[in-house]
Formats: structure tokens, C-alpha cells, sequence
């Protein structure tokens, strides 16, 4: 179904987090943890700070280099929910128009500056989101939280959704493809076809659920599961975090750009 | 060996809607022998599973596995003893992963870290699956994942398995080898299926049910060739017993033409 394989493509997101590389190995809590981190650091810069953030693109650059993961995949997921950030900031420019600076002789207002740090905070964080998917495997997500003390309901609820949106999905498709066959253009996809087809959907869920707690409590389910501990921090994770936080923190107080800047223009001198 | 039989004495049972399924079952299970359930669509097989391991209580009458009584307050000890493997793969199998899967029953069941481990990889193994262990159910086939179930149960190691069409969407490979596995089990074993050729196979004994009462008891050989029998309960000759037949009307044929 295109539906399925243009814009919520989960298993594909599910397949790359299967692959082995030093990305995928790091412990997930490490992964969360620094993804979280510099997400608040990004967030945290002033609206017409715009330099200061370009050294920021160095941390989904390694993720997406280092994990393997095809840039394409997570430029098309970007792409997708990028309107909500255009819209956030398009009216920036008309409201600001101060000039803050001349480049190559065409003045250009705070409103576009602020606009373009907003795209640019927009994608950093978001691929920076999309590639800790796509480089840890759900369960370790799930681990991750949950050690990191995440109530245990949620964690329990995430692993079931995990399980289940497979079997759901494939249930859906199943029943839309059943209701193609049977219906002729527009005739069958009414919009009353869909609300009926949902209800359907939601009862048989119903009782899936049920028969999922019947072989749970055949199985001595007694209101507790157990969660697996897979990783252990090693050190290659705790200088992970310490190089990462720390770089993070330099680029935070210094203006990388500038000083670069400044270097090059001395030699040039 | 008298403590794993199974015991069912005038079992009713109705569902909460009015619908009467089961009208009065009594049979007894000694231990070692594997039953074959058979009947129409709608006849009350599932429904007499589900009273086997206390998913539901007999509205009248009793059930009582190695001379307990199933009731509310022992529905905990006997699903120990009673292993219960589900039609749906998909409903049995509920954990993020294959390992953990399996690890569910033994772990609820209070063993320690290396014990749950043992009993896991015994169980993986028995079924052929140990490479599978760190896959997620939805990566697997379904024969996979049928036999991933019959993992999930035996590693609780219980005295009686009770399945539920356990052979249904399987190709016919993974059939045989369901077959041959189940033929392996020295468990009491109660298997509903529409399946004739797999309770030929695996069941010594077939008890067939129609409209939640007890239509035939006995041993599956004679049962399942009753041609009269079966037809009075939508089924048919097992496939491999048409071919005698066939075979038999060939050659009565053959003799006629000679004559």
C-alpha cells in the first residue's frame, strides 16, 4: 500500500535499527540520554544566533555516518513534518524587519534570521529524534526508559504497541484490501464504509486483547513482566557521553563559526 | 500413575449472553494418553478447552485435574499442570521477543535467573527454534511461530498440553514436523482440530462432540473410519483413509471387469 510505504513506513525504520554498527552497539540509555541533551542545547540558543548552531550538525551527521542509515530515508521524514515548522516561523520576516546585517550589499532583517535558526533548530532536532530510532532497536528504547525510571506501565504499554502495531497494521491492510476488491471507484469509500470499517477494527481488538490476557494468565500472569536487561554500560559508552556532552557545552559558549572566521582571515592577512 | 488424570463429570457451561455450549460432557483422561476433539463448527470444542485450564468455570458440574476440583481458588495451581497452547499464534506469543516469550511462564512461575535460562533454551531447542531466540515474533513465519507457541508452553512443563487447532494455516511441511514434534511429547495431550490425519496420527483415542454433548468416545481408529458417524458431524473420512477406499473401489472394479 502506498500509504503504508511513502510516509509511515515503521518497518523500515524497524529494519535499520537491526544492523550492527558502533552506533547500534552503544547502550540505548547512553543514546537516549545524549540525543536528550543536545536537543535541550539546540533549543537553547538565542533566536538570531544562527552560526552558533551550524557545529550543532555534527552530532546527526555521526549518527547517520557512523549508524549506516541512508540519508534519503530520514530527509524524506523530515521533509514531511517540515510544514509545521514553516508555519511556526514564516510570518518572522514581514513582523521583523530590522536589519541586522548586509550580505554582499542585500540587507537582510532579524525576521529571516530568526526564521532560518527555526528551520535550522527544526531539523536538527528532529533528525537528531528520527535517527536514535532508526539507530537503536525499540526494545532497547524501551530498556532505556525503563532504567532509567520511566513508570513501568508505560514501558509495558510501549512493548505491547511495539508487538501489536505490526499485527494491527497487517489486520488494516487486510481489511482495506478485501474492501477494494469489492468496491468500483468511488462507490464503497464513503466515508461511512470507513467508519464502519473502524468500529470493526476496534472490536476485533477488543477481543484480541482479551485472548492475549487469557494466554497471558494461562502462562501465571500475575500483574507483573519481567523486562529483559540486554546492555551494560561499557567504556567506549561513558566516553561517548563525556566527548559528546562536552563538545555539546564548547560549542554552546564559543562561536566555532566565528572563530574559524577569524582564524582564516588572520592567515589570510 | 493416577495423579494427572483428567476428570470432567456433567460439565455445563453457558455464556454470559444465554448461549448454551456445552450440555452435560463427562469423560475421563488417564495419564499419557492424547485425546483428539472433533466436531462441526460451533459444536463446543473451544469451549471445552477454555473450561479445561479455568479460562472458564463449568456452570454446572465439575472438572478435576489429578483429583483436584477446578474452581477459582485452585485455577492458579492447575494452569501449572495445564499447558495451553492457543489457535492464534499471534495471541500467544505477546513479548517484544522470541527469549522472552518463552521466558514468561517460567519466570511467573518464580524460577531463578539461570533456571528461567535453562528451561528456555530446553524448550527452544526441543522445538528447533534456538536460533530464533532474539527475534521479534512479528520476524518470524508462521510455522515459526506455531512452533515458538508450543516452546512458550513447555517450558512451564506441564503434565497435560491442550491445543487448540494447532495445525491450522501451517504448510503442509511444517505440519508434518508439528506432527512428528507432538508425536515426540509423552504428555497427556488434548488436541481440538478439524484436522482428521493429525488426530489419526498423534491421538490414540478421539472424542467427537456435537451440540455440547459427547457424540462418540473412543478409539480414534475406529472412530474416524465411521463413515456414518462423521457425516452425522460435518466431517469427513481423513484424507489418507479415502485413499484406502479408493484404492479398495479400484480393485473391486478391476474384479468386476474380469468376471
Amino acid at each position: 500500500m502506498t500509504f503504508d510505504a511513502e510516509f509511515f513506513n515503521i518497518g523500515y525504520l524497524d529494519n535499520l535499527s537491526y544492523k550492527d554498527t558502533f552506533v547500534h552497539r552503544l547502550d540505548p540509555r547512553v543514546k537516549l540520554l545524549v540525543s536528550f541533551i543536545f536537543i535541550m542545547f539546540v533549543v537553547s540558543f538565542p533566536k538570531y544566533d544562527l552560526s552558533g548552531l551550524i557545529p550543532f550538525f555534527i552530532y546527526p551527521v555521526f549518527l547517520l555516518t557512523a549508524g549506516d542509515i541512508p540519508l534519503r530515508a530520514i530527509a524524506k521524514k523530515v521533509l514531511f513534518v517540515s510544514p509545521f515548522a514553516l508555519f511556526v516561523g514564516i510570518f518572522n520576516p514581514l513582523l521583523d524587519t530590522d536589519v541586522l546585517l548586509t550580505l554582499f550589499g542585500i540587507p537582510i532583517s532579524g525576521g529571516w534570521i530568526s526564521f532560518l535558526s527555526i528551520i535550522v533548530k527544526f531539523i536538527l532536532t528532529v533528525s537528531t529524534a528520527l535517527l536514535l530510532i532508526a539507530a537503536t532497536s525499540f526494545l532497547g528504547l524501551c530498556e532505556a526508559l525503563e532504567r532509567l525510571k520511566l513508570p513501568r506501565i508505560f514501558v509495558i504499554q510501549l512493548l505491547f504497541l511495539y508487538r501489536y502495531l505490526f499485527v494491527l497494521l497487517e489486520e488494516t491492510f487486510r481489511m482495506l484490501r478485501a474492501k477494494d476488491a469489492r468496491s468500483f471507484g468511488k462507490r464503497g469509500s464513503e466515508i461511512k464504509t470507513f467508519i464502519r470499517l473502524i468500529s470493526i477494527l476496534l472490536v476485533r481488538t477488543v477481543e484480541r486483547a482479551e485472548r492475549i490476557y487469557q494466554a497471558m494468565l494461562s502462562r501465571g500472569f500475575r500483574g507483573e513482566i519481567k523486562v529483559l536487561k540486554r546492555h551494560r554500560l561499557r567504556f567506549q559508552d561513558l566516553v561517548f557521553v563525556v566527548s559528546s556532552i562536552g563538545l555539546f557545552y564548547l560549542f554552546r559558549n564559543y562561536n566555532i563559526v566565528h572563530i574559524l572566521g577569524e582564524v582564516v582571515e588572520r592567515s589570510l592577512r | 500413575m493416577s495423579h494427572h488424570i483428567l476428570e470432567l463429570r456433567d460439565v455445563h457451561f453457558s455464556y454470559p449472553d444465554g448461549t448454551v455450549a456445552l450440555k452435560g460432557i463427562s469423560f475421563r483422561i488417564l495419564h499419557g494418553e492424547s485425546v483428539g476433539l472433533a466436531g462441526a463448527n460451533g459444536a463446543g470444542k473451544t469451549t471445552l478447552l477454555m473450561n479445561l485450564n479455568g479460562q472458564f468455570l463449568p456452570t454446572r458440574g465439575t472438572v478435576s485435574i489429578g483429583e483436584i476440583p477446578l474452581n477459582k481458588r485452585t485455577r492458579q495451581e492447575i494452569r501449572k499442570k495445564v499447558g495451553f497452547i492457543f489457535q492464534r499464534p499471534n495471541d500467544q506469543l505477546f513479548m517484544p521477543t522470541v527469549y522472552e516469550d518463552v521466558a514468561f511462564g517460567p519466570a511467573n512461575l518464580g524460577f531463578s535467573q539461570e533456571q528461567v535460562d535453562e528451561r528456555v533454551k530446553n524448550a527452544l531447542e526441543m522445538v528447533g527454534c534456538l536460533h530464533l531466540s532474539h527475534r521479534p515474533p512479528h520476524r518470524l513465519s508462521e510455522g515459526q511461530k506455531s512452533a515458538v507457541a508450543i516452546a512458550t508452553v513447555m517450558a512451564m512443563n506441564p503434565d497435560i498440553l491442550v491445543m487448540d487447532e494447532p495445525a491450522s494455516n501451517l504448510d503442509p511441511k511444517s505440519r508434518r514436523q508439528l506432527i512428528n514434534l507432538l508425536k515426540k511429547f509423552e504428555h497427556t495431550k488434548i488436541i481440538a482440530s478439524h484436522d482428521l490425519d493429525l488426530i489419526l496420527d498423534v491421538c490414540e483415542r478421539c472424542i467427537i462432540i456435537k451440540d455440547g454433548r459427547i457424540a462418540a468416545d473412543g478409539p480414534a481408529e475406529e472412530i474416524l473410519l465411521n463413515k456414518e458417524l462423521l457425516d452425522e458431524n460435518n466431517l469427513e473420512l481423513p484424507l489418507s483413509k479415502q485413499n484406502v477406499f479408493h484404492e479398495n473401489f479400484r480393485a473391486m472394479k478391476a474384479l468386476h471387469r474380469k468376471d
